[in-house]
């Protein structure tokens, strides 16, 4: 039974890949040139084992782990009902699965086992912009690439005054796309998919490319469209935005579903999988590690004034921010900064190193250990994202940048001690600092008012 | 004013509850004609980019669809024509081979585009559905507008040497169809082997050469020996070009050669179809 109210069913997709198809090295001419005749067959083998496996195969790979077999799980047995109408986010680290699910869902590649069925015209944006041409002008390439999205010539026709104000470049449209800067081009891309009207709309990271000024308007217009009512399916790296914009959303672990269920939920549980909290990260493997020529980061970590790391913290308290990092070439200023966002992607705060012993001061080879005091009453409740940032002085680079290294939760006390007061529901505003308040009384104010007429 | 009111009503009315259903598709698969008929937008924007495109800052612009099967048409007459002295039916070589060279340019150029769609195509692909079948389909049809202009070829080495139109005109559509059928025929197969494996765009340049001359381009069909005729007409290549001689020039059309072609070129056609969506689903897979 299809229920009604779903708009997309899916139900224990799969899918695999074979990787690993190494190359085997000869080691002399003789085999080399006898390796060159035996060849062709051999990669014809080779090149058709990428999409044929056998029953045994998948049965085996689907027992034992994934290290004994050449063959990835890259989705494996996901099942989720999205309801009509439903904005929901999936996140997931690099290579769990995400882009793999929603090339399925799009229809671009085919699951291997399981099934989903989708009730409502379909759109997919795992791209702004493909098939534009450069020899073509704007005006060609927004009908060329709006069909290939879905829409129809007419429809296109119809809103191609608003897709063409919308991208602000009204001036050029008849100019081909090559003379036009790489801004421009995203620009007109992202209004004729930010126009289709379709009752389920699927994107990916298509939010990665453009200024902060076109992400917020690509956000904005993707609020939008969860409030006419359509199917949104959003896979995202950003946790404030995905946060913002979604009710529900799904993680992702190695192909398989971890969590399905509220933001703040799914996000704890996101940051939480590697080291149990998301107060605290650490990179053991230095080849991994964010790092630049001359810094590399260690660890970071959240501490509330009892000195314990903690991933909620009482409004009222102060807590500590610590970041972690390794100097391995002297001879640099350094400038370590931690920047606070919430839940909305909202920037709460920057905040820059102000300790005087190293202040325009080379840094030594070593370990290094900086860190910010948060004083109490001043952010508000909610989930806050900490970006972890290192800069070199002259010239200024980054050494490395570590977005939503944390995340955490404020809390606020119902005890009336805190900036809240007695004042029990919802209050607005991205900071709660306590503040001090006077209210003077005037008794005789009233007599003389009356007095005086 | 009133379209655009029309064109809204129409959206609500395509409101009718689509399901798609995704699963895992095994063995053979058909053509879902509806669902290509829906992407009709798409292929005409398609063909009109590879047309658009093609030309795109040469400085002569369209006039290659006359120049390129020109010269070659010339060369062919001084070569085969005038040096080698082939056999031609009593028809100007001119004359002969043109009306071959238009064609089999057509069937080439499609076959070797189209060949190539969808690893030329290959980033859309990973990038957005719509029907595959479109890859190759575009191709073929965008080469089209080429064969139109070299018509004129034709057109003048019929009025240079003075050829009348005859009834056997009426067949040329026949002939065209065929010559599409061919193109996209192959143009399905190879596109299909040729995302998998890349050795296809290499032994296209010879296999057109080899078709080349085992069709009756250069040389007349009836210099073929009678007992092998049958065999021979069973490249559709042959019945095509034959056909085309016969319709612009009137000579009688030789049916023993056409219909075995027009067999295996719709035979060509359905099975590249077949074959292309057997291999669909693990396109993108292999890129």
């Amino acid at each position: 039974m299809f229920d009604k109210n779903v708009a997309i069913e899916v139900e224990n997709i799969s899918k695999i890949y074979r990787i690993g198809t190494k190359d085997e090295l000869q080691d002399n001419l003789a085999q080399t040139v006898f390796g060159f005749f035996k060849n062709p067959i051999k990669n014809y083998r080779k090149y058709r084992s990428l999409y044929k496996f056998d029953d045994a195969e998948l049965y085996t790979s689907n027992q034992s782990d994934e290290a004994s077999s050449d063959i990835i799980w890259a989705v494996k047995d996901v099942s989720f009902d999205v309801k009509k109408g439903e904005l929901i986010g999936i996140i997931g680290r690099n290579g769990a699965g995400k882009s793999t699910l929603l090339k399925i869902l799009c229809r671009i590649t085919d699951p291997t086992k399981g099934h989903a069925r989708i009730r409502g015209r379909i759109s997919s944006l795992l791209e702004v912009g493909t098939g534009f041409h450069n020899e073509l002008t704007g005006r060609e390439n927004v009908y060329l690439n709006g069909t290939i999205l879905g829409m129809t010539k007419v429809e296109i026709k119809r809103k191609f005054d608003e897709i063409v104000h919308f991208s602000g470049i009204e001036k050029f449209i008849d100019t081909p796309v090559k003379r036009y800067s790489s801004g421009m081009k995203v620009r007109l891309a992202f209004s004729v998919a930010a126009h289709l009207e379709p009752e389920i709309l699927i994107i990916d990271e298509v939010l990665a490319v453009g200024d902060a000024d076109f992400q917020k308007k690509c956000l904005n217009k993707m609020e939008d469209v969860g409030q006419q009512g359509r199917t949104v399916i959003f896979v995202s790296h950003n946790l404030p935005a995905v946060c913002r914009l979604c009710e529900r959303v799904i993680l992702l672990d190695r192909g398989g579903l971890v969590e399905d269920g509220s933001p703040a939920q799914v996000v704890s549980r996101y940051l939480n999988s590697d080291f149990g909290t998301s107060a605290s990260r650490e990179w053991i493997d230095p080849t991994t590690a964010p790092a630049g020529d001359i810094a590399r980061l260690n660890a970071v970590r959240l501490q509330a004034d009892d000195g314990q790391i903690r991933d909620t913290i009482d409004i009222r308290r102060s807590f500590t921010v610590e970041m972690e990092y390794e100097v391995f070439r002297s001879g640099s200023v350094l400038l370590p900064v931690f920047a606070f966002d919430n839940e909305e992607g909202l920037r709460v705060f920057t905040t820059v190193d102000q300790d005087p012993t190293w202040r325009r001061q080379p840094r030594l080879e070593g370990r290094y250990i900086s860190t910010v005091h948060i004083p109490g009453n001043l952010l508000a409740e909610g989930m806050l994202f900490i970006t972890c940032t290192l800069l070199t002085m002259n010239p200024d680079r980054v050494q490395f940048m570590e977005r939503t290294a944390l995340a955490f939760q404020i809390v606020d006390s119902v005890d009336g001690d805190s900036a809240r007061g007695d004042y029990a529901k919802n209050i607005p505003g991205i900071v709660r600092p306590m503040l001090q308040w006077t209210t003077q009384f005037d008794p005789a104010f009233g007599e003389a008012a009356i007095g005086g007429l | 004013m009133l379209s655009q009111l029309n064109s809204r009503t129409n959206d609500i009315n395509m409101g009718v509850e689509i399901i798609t259903t995704i699963e895992p598709k095994s063995g053979w698969q058909l053509i879902n004609f509806k669902e290509l008929l829906e992407y009709k937008d798409l292929f005409f924007f398609l063909v009109w980019r590879d047309i658009k495109v093609l030309y795109a800052q040469t400085i002569l612009g369209f006039s290659w669809a006359i120049f390129q099967p020109l010269v070659q048409i010339i060369l062919f007459t001084i070569v085969f024509g005038k040096v080698a002295k082939i056999s031609t039916d009593g028809i100007p070589y001119f004359l002969f081979s043109t009306v071959a060279i238009i064609p089999w340019t057509f069937m080439s150029q499609a076959m070797t585009q189209s060949s190539q769609s969808l690893v030329t195509g290959q980033h859309i692909l990973g990038k957005v559905y719509f029907p595959r079948l479109i890859f190759p389909l575009t191709a073929v049809f965008a080469k089209m507008v080429d064969f139109g202009i070299s018509l004129f070829i034709i057109l003048f080495a019929l009025i240079y040497y003075k050829v009348l139109p005859t009834w056997n005109l009426l067949l040329l559509p026949l002939f065209i169809l065929n010559m599409l059928c061919i193109a996209a025929g192959v143009g399905l197969w190879l596109s299909a082997m040729a995302i998998r494996f890349r050795d296809v765009r290499y032994a296209l340049s010879f296999l057109t050469r080899i078709l080349m001359y085992t069709a009756p381009i250069v040389y007349s069909a009836s210099s073929i020996p009678a007992k092998w005729r049958m065999v021979y007409s069973l490249n559709p290549i042959v019945g095509t070009i034959e056909g085309f001689r016969a319709c612009l020039l009137g000579t009688p059309i030789p049916w023993g050669y056409i219909w075995p072609g027009i067999i295996t070129a719709a035979m060509l056609l359905v099975s590249g179809s077949l074959y292309f969506k057997h291999m669909e689903k693990v396109f993108v897979d292999v890129i």
